[in-house]
Formats: structure tokens, C-alpha cells, sequence
């Protein structure tokens, strides 16, 4: 794993990209519509559950609000483009085409709503995280239920350019669509930004995964007192871990937020969205990045096998996360990462 | 008075937070859905006895009251015997994850078709609707007085039972120390079992109280029941979390701290107070208004 030249560590860049480029081409003519939105809703959730595993996963702490710093960068992207597009194009449809200036705003807005995000961990993580974990979990709870509680108070979409030009910064950023949801986005989500954006995460994860920065992560998780003993700043290791899941989480947001066929509603992105990517993470292995994203595609397209059932989806999910605990503890892969089990290796 | 009543019930509920919390240091997630339990038993069997149509008799509440504590008794002993007891020698984050599982399971269950269904219900009133009188300008209605009243009550009964009996004593070392304990010749699991039923049982107190004075029944996912859990913990912890007089406190407190807030500043926003006042607590003391600081053992 220990790249040391230039090549070896831009080839997973260059593969995933490539990778992106390739979908992104076969998406209008090989893959039918359905699935090119089952595979970046894939996509989104891998993207999620990886980086809720550098949380849960490496440093051990237990954070229910994902679906928080997921609703911090949508709703912010969602704004950035939304009104960006009034302002600077004068309407808000899409700019069709590859890397046109609508995709760069549609970009920089996601990455506007990673930073949002980003602050929102910090601000969330830095009381709790100085204390026990637990504590974590009831507070990124509460937060994700105050987020909605703010969101949903939000005034009406602004409709049209004269509305957005005479509005100031503060209306716009108040003008989020209530309960109701933000709705109007143009749908700049396409499976190459997609996929962009999950190769970043992947490999961010992976080189922090076998780095000394990461060998800290998974020493708070084993053992925080002989973490700290052997010098480890448990404290701002954890604050770190956590601001950049939710970094990660706002990208996510701000994909979803410009997928077709999805709604950015606050209730979509309630409590519920987060124990799903809980689940992801504790079946598919605390601390294995592979595992996390074997365990999103799999939960992926569970529901959409299971359609039939849809009603028992949710009971099923809970059972397997109690009998998982009980009889496999450390998820599927634990922290092993796939070509790293006896299995793969012989 | 709303605020005394409330404040109440999340004390009702902060209290089996609490006392998991003191002996086994992991929160039950699973508590604010057994709360949630208690209020959806207690409307079945107003419905079953015939409350909604003909006005109850006067022990009708009463009866439902003891039934719904102890159903959810019974929950919360099978939910420590097959969900947690495998789990006592696990690490904390595994426990955490299973009560989330456990909450999880709870809340989808009760919305299957065979249980609770995702229909909101109307809990039928047990307590004719009347204003006992004014006392210093605030009109006490009866629901209020009634709730408050027997909240006040379950708690004397449990503080009885913790300082002045031997099984509360025996809980109280469990919570000390739970090795040292069973070599004194206590039956740790026993105990377990017992502080499981308890809690639940008064979770399921405070669903009934909070069912008769919000008759409207949502379904078990709903946000507003997530949030009265969580504000039961916010109250448990700042009481300081592993005591009981505690939980009660936090609970008064909470219940003051949002009604007076949404009062005199804003109602829409009574929800951040809660937490507004957590996160101070947690800066300035993060052991709670009761609680003692313990060094974490190795």
C-alpha cells in the first residue's frame, strides 16, 4: 500500500476517474435510465457509509446524525446552485453538456456545502467529543432533530429571477422551502460526478486507513487511555475524524440534493437516513472501507429486490443488527478490508 | 403548571435512563420506544375496555395505569434477557449499537399492521376536563393535577424503594461496583433484571400520563416521540446521569426551561432550548448538577 512515487499514488485517482469517464459515457446509451439512478444512489450511499466508518468505524465513536452534515451540504449546494443559476444565468435549467459553467457551479457548490458541513462537525463534535462517546450519539441525535426543526421554519423557494436578483444574501439563505422540501433543482447529479467524488472518498479513506493519522484513529477506537498514554491526542484526533466524515457527508448531501427523482426534504433526511447508514457501517465492518461499501451496495439494492416487503424492510435491518452484535460483533469483515481475507488470499 | 406536569413526565422517563445508566454505563435507546410502548398500550386497552364510546368508571385509569406498567415491565425484562444480557462482557459501543437495534426493531414493529399500524390514534379521555381552581393565578386542570400527581408518587415509591430497601440497596452496589457486588453474595443479574422492569414500567407511566394529556397518538417512528426521548436523556444528564434524585431534578428543570421558553421568547423554537442547555452542561459540567466526577478505570 505504501506508494512512494507520483504514479503509485495517482493511479487510483487516474483509475477511478477513468472509471467515472466510463460509466458517464455508457450511462446514456448502455445503461437504462433506472439503473444509472440505482447506481448513483450506490454511489451516494458509498460515499456515506465510508465516511461515517472513519467515525464509527476507525475511531470508534458512534455518531447518529450523519444524515445531519448530509442535510448541511444539500440544503447549502442546493442554494448555491439553485440561486446561483438565477443570478448568474438567469434561470435554473441545466446547462447541458460536460464541465459546462453550470457543472462547475453545480461543483463548487457541493463543495461550499462539504465546508458548511464540515463546520457544523465541528461545532457538534468539539463539547461532545471531549467526553465519552455516548454522549456523541445522544448530541449528533438532537442535532439532526434540531437541523430538521430549523428547516422546516425556512420561507418559500424563491420562483423566479426578478425575485432572486431583489432578495438579499440573508432572504436566500433563509428561502429553503420549509416542510415542504427544496424543490426546482436543476439535476446536475450525474453518475461521472458521482463517481468522481466516491473515488476521492475512497481513496482518502484507504491512505488514512494505513497512515500514522489513521494507526491514531484505530488506537482511540481500541483503547483510549493507552492512546493517550502513548501520546495520542484523543480529543482533537477525534474532532478531526469526525469533521471530516461530515466534509464527506456534506458532498453527499449535495449530490443527492441534485439527483434526479430524489426530494430534499428535511424529512428525508431525518433520524432514519442515518441509522441507515449506521446499519451500512456495522454490517459491513467497523473500520473496513471495503466492507463499508460492499455493505452499501448490498443495502442499496436490498429494498429494491425486496419491493414486495417493503413493510418488514426496517424490522429485518434491526434483528440483523442485534444478532450481529451478539454473534459477529465486529461486522462482516471486521477490520479486515476484503483482499485481505484467508479467502482472497489463497 | 404545564411545565410542572410535563416536567414530570420526562423526569418519570430521565429516571430509567438513569438507573440503566448507573449500573450497566451504556443508554438504553431502547427506553424512549418503551415510553412510546406504554402510551399505544394504554390507548389498545381504552379501547378494548370500551373507554372511548361510555365514560369510564373512575378505577378505568387506574386499571389501565397498572396494566400498561406491567406489559412494559415484562418488554423491558425480555429486552435485557435476550438483547443486552449476552452483551454484558462486550464493549460499550457494541451494547450502544444493539439498544439502537432494539429501538429500531421497537418502533418498526409496533407500526406493522398486526400491531399499532401508522394510523394516528385518539387517546379517549379518562379524566373529565375541568379547572380545579386558580392558585396564584394559574388555573389547574385536572389532567395536570392527576398526572403530576401520580408522576410525584411513582417517584416517592421509587426513591422508598432505592434508599430503604434491601433490594435497593443491592441495586446500589450493583451500581457501585458490579464484581464487588456479586462477591457480596448478590445476584447481579437479578438485580439487572429487576432495574430493567422498573424502568420500564415507569416509562410506561409516563405513556400513559403523557397519553392523557396529548391524547393525539402518532405513529411510533414519529419525530415528536424521538424528541421526548431524547429530551428525557438531556434531562438525565444534566441531573447528572447514574442518579436518581438526579433525573428527577433534570426532569423538573427541563419541563420549566421549555415551557417558560416558549412562553416568553418563542414556541417554535422550545426544542433548542433542550439542547441548547445540554450543550452548556456538557462544557461547563460535564458530570451533571448532582453528579460526581469518577476518574474512568483502566
Amino acid at each position: 500500500m505504501m506508494a512512494r512515487s507520483l504514479w503509485g499514488a495517482l493511479a487510483p485517482l487516474a483509475i477511478g476517474f477513468a472509471a467515472a469517464v466510463a460509466l458517464q459515457l455508457a450511462a446514456g446509451n448502455v445503461i437504462p435510465p433506472f439503473y444509472v439512478k440505482l447506481l448513483m444512489d450506490i454511489g451516494i450511499n458509498v460515499i456515506l457509509a465510508v465516511s461515517l466508518n472513519l467515525v464509527n468505524g476507525f475511531t470508534g465513536q458512534f455518531s447518529i446524525g450523519h444524515a445531519g452534515f448530509m442535510a448541511v451540504g444539500g440544503y447549502a449546494a442546493g442554494a448555491v446552485t439553485y440561486y446561483g443559476s438565477f443570478l448568474l444565468f438567469g434561470s435554473t435549467h441545466v446547462i447541458e453538456g460536460w464541465l459546462t459553467k453550470g457543472d462547475l457551479l453545480f461543483v463548487g457548490g457541493c463543495l461550499f456545502g462539504a465546508v458548511l458541513a464540515a463546520l457544523a462537525g465541528f461545532v457538534v463534535g468539539l463539547p461532545s467529543l471531549r467526553l465519552r462517546g455516548d454522549y456523541l450519539a445522544i448530541v449528533t441525535l438532537g442535532f439532526g432533530e434540531i437541523l430538521r426543526v430549523l428547516l422546516q421554519r425556512t420561507g418559500d423557494v424563491l420562483q423566479t429571477a426578478d425575485q432572486v436578483q431583489k432578495a438579499s444574501p440573508a432572504t436566500l439563505a433563509t428561502s429553503l422551502g420549509g416542510s415542504l422540501g427544496f424543490s426546482g433543482l436543476p439535476y446536475y447529479t450525474d453518475l461521472f460526478w458521482v463517481y468522481v467524488f466516491v473515488t476521492i472518498t475512497l481513496v482518502v479513506a484507504l491512505r488514512l486507513k494505513f497512515s500514522s493519522l489513521g494507526r491514531a484513529f484505530l488506537s482511540i477506537r481500541e483503547n483510549e487511555i493507552a492512546a493517550e498514554a502513548v501520546g495520542v491526542n484523543t480529543t482533537r484526533l477525534k474532532v478531526r475524524a469526525f469533521v471530516l466524515a461530515a466534509a464527506f457527508a456534506g458532498i453527499a448531501g449535495g449530490l443527492f440534493a441534485h439527483e434526479i427523482g430524489t426530494s430534499l426534504n428535511p424529512r428525508e433526511l431525518g433520524f432514519q437516513k442515518s441509522f441507515d447508514v449506521v446499519i451500512m457501517v456495522v454490517l459491513g465492518g467497523m473500520g473496513s472501507v471495503s466492507g463499508a461499501v460492499l455493505a452499501a451496495i448490498v443495502l442499496t439494492l436490498l429494498p429494491e429486490a425486496l419491493r414486495g416487503f417493503s413493510e418488514f424492510r426496517m424490522p429485518i435491518y434491526a434483528l440483523a443488527l442485534i444478532l450481529m452484535m451478539i454473534l459477529r460483533p465486529q461486522g462482516l469483515l471486521g477490520l479486515k478490508e476484503i483482499w485481505e481475507m484467508k479467502w482472497f488470499k489463497r | 403548571m404545564d411545565g410542572v406536569a410535563v416536567g414530570s413526565l420526562y423526569a418519570l422517563i430521565a429516571l430509567g435512563y438513569t438507573m440503566v445508566y448507573g449500573i450497566l454505563q451504556f443508554i438504553n435507546f431502547a427506553h424512549s420506544d418503551v415510553f412510546v410502548l406504554g402510551a399505544w398500550i394504554s390507548y389498545t386497552l381504552a379501547v378494548v375496555l370500551g373507554y372511548a364510546v361510555a365514560q369510564p368508571p373512575l378505577w378505568g385509569g387506574l386499571l389501565i395505569l397498572v396494566a400498561a406498567m406491567a406489559a412494559c415491565g415484562a418488554v423491558g425484562f425480555t429486552i435485557e434477557r435476550l438483547a443486552y444480557r449476552p452483551l454484558r462482557s462486550a464493549p460499550r459501543l457494541n451494547v450502544l449499537i444493539t439498544a439502537i437495534g432494539v429501538s429500531l426493531l421497537l418502533q418498526n414493529v409496533g407500526q406493522l399492521r398486526w400491531f399499532f399500524g401508522t394510523q394516528p390514534q385518539r387517546m379517549p379521555s379518562l379524566i373529565e376536563d375541568k379547572i380545579l381552581g386558580t392558585l396564584a393565578g394559574v388555573q389547574m386542570h385536572a389532567v395536570d393535577v392527576i398526572g403530576a400527581g401520580t408522576a410525584i408518587l411513582l417517584m416517592l415509591v421509587l426513591e422508598w424503594l432505592i434508599f430503604r430497601t434491601r433490594l435497593g440497596r443491592a441495586m446500589r452496589a450493583v451500581s457501585h461496583d458490579t464484581s464487588v457486588a456479586a462477591l457480596m453474595g448478590i445476584n447481579v443479574d437479578a438485580v439487572i433484571s429487576f432495574t430493567f422492569v422498573l424502568g420500564s414500567s415507569l416509562a410506561a407511566a409516563a405513556g400513559f400520563l403523557y397519553a392523557m394529556k396529548y391524547p393525539g397518538l402518532n405513529q411510533p417512528a414519529h419525530a415528536t416521540w424521538v424528541l421526548l426521548g431524547l429530551k428525557a436523556f438531556v434531562a438525565a444528564v444534566i441531573g447528572g446521569i447514574g442518579n436518581v434524585r438526579g433525573a428527577m431534578l433534570g426532569g423538573f428543570l427541563i419541563g420549566a426551561i421549555e415551557l417558560f421558553g416558549a412562553a416568553y421568547l418563542s414556541p417554535h423554537l422550545r426544542d433548542i432550548y433542550v439542547f441548547s442547555i445540554l450543550i452548556i452542561v456538557l462544557l461547563v459540567r460535564p458530570a451533571g448538577i448532582l453528579g460526581s466526577t469518577v476518574a474512568e478505570k483502566v
